[in-house]
């Protein structure tokens, strides 16, 4: 197993800037998500650790060495696709041995561990039949299988679970990272879906635009997102943006808005006057009479246990997570608090979050 | 199913439109048919009955037209075909019964051999340029993509035989008039435009995924287009490869003008039958009806491919 560096990797097709000078390192044996949305770069950028795409400018380092103009054969990975790219000509027995007949491994050998990798993965009943016949969920494993044989330095995945449905999605996610515990393969996961990636990852970059917006834990993604970005595509429904215009002193532990003072984590920067942004999760907004923001309730989406209400206000509607206990009338007038130690503050011009107390005491950075 | 009895339904074709459907092709069918039994016909025909009107549906067989195809003949006295032997062969005895004796063999053995070995080299050829072009306009950035694959498709839209006088020129000029070399060389170069278009359809079919999963797994790039790319080609190369035998074994303008002792084909060498002895129609049907056999046989081996290979595409999965 290895770790992966990647470091300012650029990559042009053409005017279209895909990549921009995204650097992150992935741990050896560390699962990796590249987040994001829809033509943000993620899988070009695995493309590239992968070889398949040689980068306009930048490094990657497999366990220090740079293999950034390498070929794909050379550099020891595993790639899984996102619609599997089994070979039709050959049964899944073959398929999985390919890796391994491209090394020139011999036959009994080969056939030792396809059958094992094939036992891991739950397929030995399905070694003789065709791909064609297979379901989504057993083509993704022997998509895996394909990967796993070859014991290679790490695993790099795009959207693998994408073509499958919902159902058979949820118990791939466990049975991915439960392989992934199990081998310790250090590996690289695209996707689009913040569940996937909260639910599998150590480490989640992500990234819009070509841009590596964060890298950090699943939690630190969550509760400290260092952009106006990550703090709208992650989390459903996304964190309230309420904004405002003020300085901001270090060690302030209050800002304005509007007529009140808003307790806030102690600010660890200065900021001129300027248009900010205060951030807060709808699970951190609380119900109160006296509370700061006053609204109307506009509807409420029942989630089960939980609702999310939805308040017109000042500043736009705030969506507010609520026991569904509780029962609000469309119309009825509330007052919002929030949980002064979650609240994030950006910088609204450049999207970046501004250092408070809530950075400290976290695992990242 | 609980099948609830439904007037029609709303996709399947009504049984009169299926009836009305099955006899026009049956029709077209008759209709392409009659011209190639009337030549197989002809073939087993005696020349009396070949040119008998009204036409002769019931005659009695005679392979004279094959020995004609086949023979040269020269016309002796009766005395000096007395004085021969027995008759030795079934030909020579059919020719002794019109007072002539089998001089030699024709021609058309050594000419039909070109044809195979034009068309089939031509076809290997055009096929194989084809399928590594077409690789690489689908699977490459291609400066001037559009237009080189515009201008290779322009090479089609004049006839051929339009540029027959410079080629004429050129070949004699460099020597590859009259030579098998130069005629498969033509029909590839006429050949490898319609290829090339074909096959990059068949191969944009191909996710790309299969051979970048290959080049991962260890293969280099020629390495994982020859043992994943091409057998999920086979059935686009079928096709193109039929398309180019028929063209390549059909042609006739330019086997005329360009071959004559050495490398004649077939299809100029056929008419010329006609003018040796009266006009001999069934040896004419003769070397037409074998000559039809190899693009049958060759179709009928990839016909699975064939089929699948002309609606490929049009339904995802």
């Amino acid at each position: 197993m290895a770790q992966i560096r990647v470091e300012a990797l650029d990559k042009s097709f053409g005017a279209f800037h895909a990549v921009k000078s995204a650097s992150f390192t992935v741990e050896d044996s560390q699962f990796l998500c590249l987040l994001g949305p829809s033509g943000c770069g993620k899988t070009t950028t695995l493309r590239m650790i992968a070889g398949l795409e040689l980068p306009t400018s930048g490094t990657i380092r497999l366990d220090g060495e740079d293999v950034t103009m390498n070929r794909a054969s050379a550099r020891d990975i595993a790639f899984v696709f996102q619609l599997f790219a089994l070979y039709p000509h050959m049964n899944v027995r073959h398929n999985i041995g390919f890796p391994l007949k491209c090394e020139g491994i011999s036959a009994a050998e080969r056939d030792r561990r396809v059958v094992e990798a094939a036992r891991i993965l739950r397929i030995s009943h399905l070694l003789d039949r065709s791909v064609s016949g297979l379901a989504g969920g057993d083509r993704q494993r022997v998509a895996l299988g394909r990967a796993i044989v070859r014991k290679p330095k790490c695993f790099l995945m795009d959207e693998p679970l994408g073509a499958l449905d919902t159902e058979m999605r949820e118990a791939m996610i466990h049975e991915l990272r439960a392989l992934h515990d199990r081998l310790g393969a250090t590996t690289v996961y695209v996707t689009h879906d913040q569940l996937e990636a909260m639910a599998m990852a150590d480490r989640i970059a992500v990234m819009n635009n070509g841009v590596v917006e964060q890298v950090a834990t699943p939690r630190d993604i969550y509760d400290r997102p260092a952009s106006l970005f990550v703090a709208d595509f992650i989390g459903s429904p996304p964190m309230n943006f309420l904004p405002f215009r003020a300085g901001l002193q270090t060690g302030a532990e209050a800002i304005r808005l509007g007529e009140r003072d808003v307790a806030i984590p102690a600010a660890r920067e200065a900021m001129a006057e300027s248009e900010l942004v205060l951030g807060v999760r709808p699970e951190h907004v609380r119900f109160t009479d006296r509370g700061m923001v006053r609204g109307e309730v506009y509807g409420t989406e029942y989630l089960g246990t939980t609702q999310i209400v939805t308040v017109t206000t000042h500043y736009g509607a705030l969506k507010a997570r609520s026991p569904s206990s509780r029962s609000f009338r469309t119309g009825e007038t509330v007052g919002l608090d929030f949980r002064p130690d979650t609240l994030s503050i950006f910088d609204k011009a450049s999207g970046r979050a501004i250092r408070t107390a809530l950075h400290e005491g976290g695992a990242h950075g | 199913m609980t099948s609830v009895t439904a007037a029609h339904s709303v996709v399947e074709p009504s049984a009169t439109t299926r009836r009305f459907a099955g006899s026009l092709v049956v029709l077209y069918a008759v209709i392409t048919m009659i011209p190639l039994v009337w030549i197989v016909l002809t073939a087993f025909k005696s020349p009396d009955d070949a040119i008998s009107y009204p036409p002769k549906v019931m005659f009695k067989p005679s392979l004279e037209g094959f020995c004609n195809l086949f023979t040269t003949r020269s016309r002796q006295t009766p005395e000096f075909i007395r004085s021969l032997g027995p008759p030795q062969g079934l030909c020579d005895g059919i020719a002794r019964d019109r007072n002539m004796v089998v001089a030699g063999p024709s021609n058309y053995v050594p000419r039909f051999v070109n044809s195979l070995i034009i068309a089939f080299g031509s076809t290997v050829l055009a096929v194989a340029l084809g399928t590594l072009s077409a690789y690489g306009f689908s699977r490459f950035r291609v400066p001037l993509k559009d237009d080189l694959l515009f201008f290779i498709l322009s090479t089609r839209m004049m006839p051929p035989i339009a540029v027959a006088i410079p080629i004429y020129l050129m070949y004699r000029t460099i020597g590859l008039s009259d030579t098998r070399l130069g005629m498969i060389l033509l029909y590839t170069s006429v050949n490898v435009s319609l290829a090339v278009w074909l096959l990059k359809g068949f191969i944009d079919e191909i996710p790309r995924e299969y051979e970048e999963a290959a080049m991962i797994d260890g293969y280099t790039r020629f390495q994982a287009f020859v043992k994943v790319v091409l057998p999920q080609a086979t059935t686009g190369i079928a096709a193109t490869a039929i398309f180019c035998l028929i063209f390549a074994w059909n042609e006739y303008a330019f086997a005329v003008l360009l071959t004559s002792g050495n490398a004649q084909t077939a299809p100029p060498f056929i008419p010329i039958i006609i003018g040796e002895g009266g006009q001999d129609w069934p040896a004419v049907a003769a070397g037409t009806t074998l000559f039809l056999v190899p693009i049958v046989v060759f179709t009928v081996l990839l016909r699975k491919h064939l089929l699948r290979g002309i609606t490929f595409g049009a339904v995802r999965k």
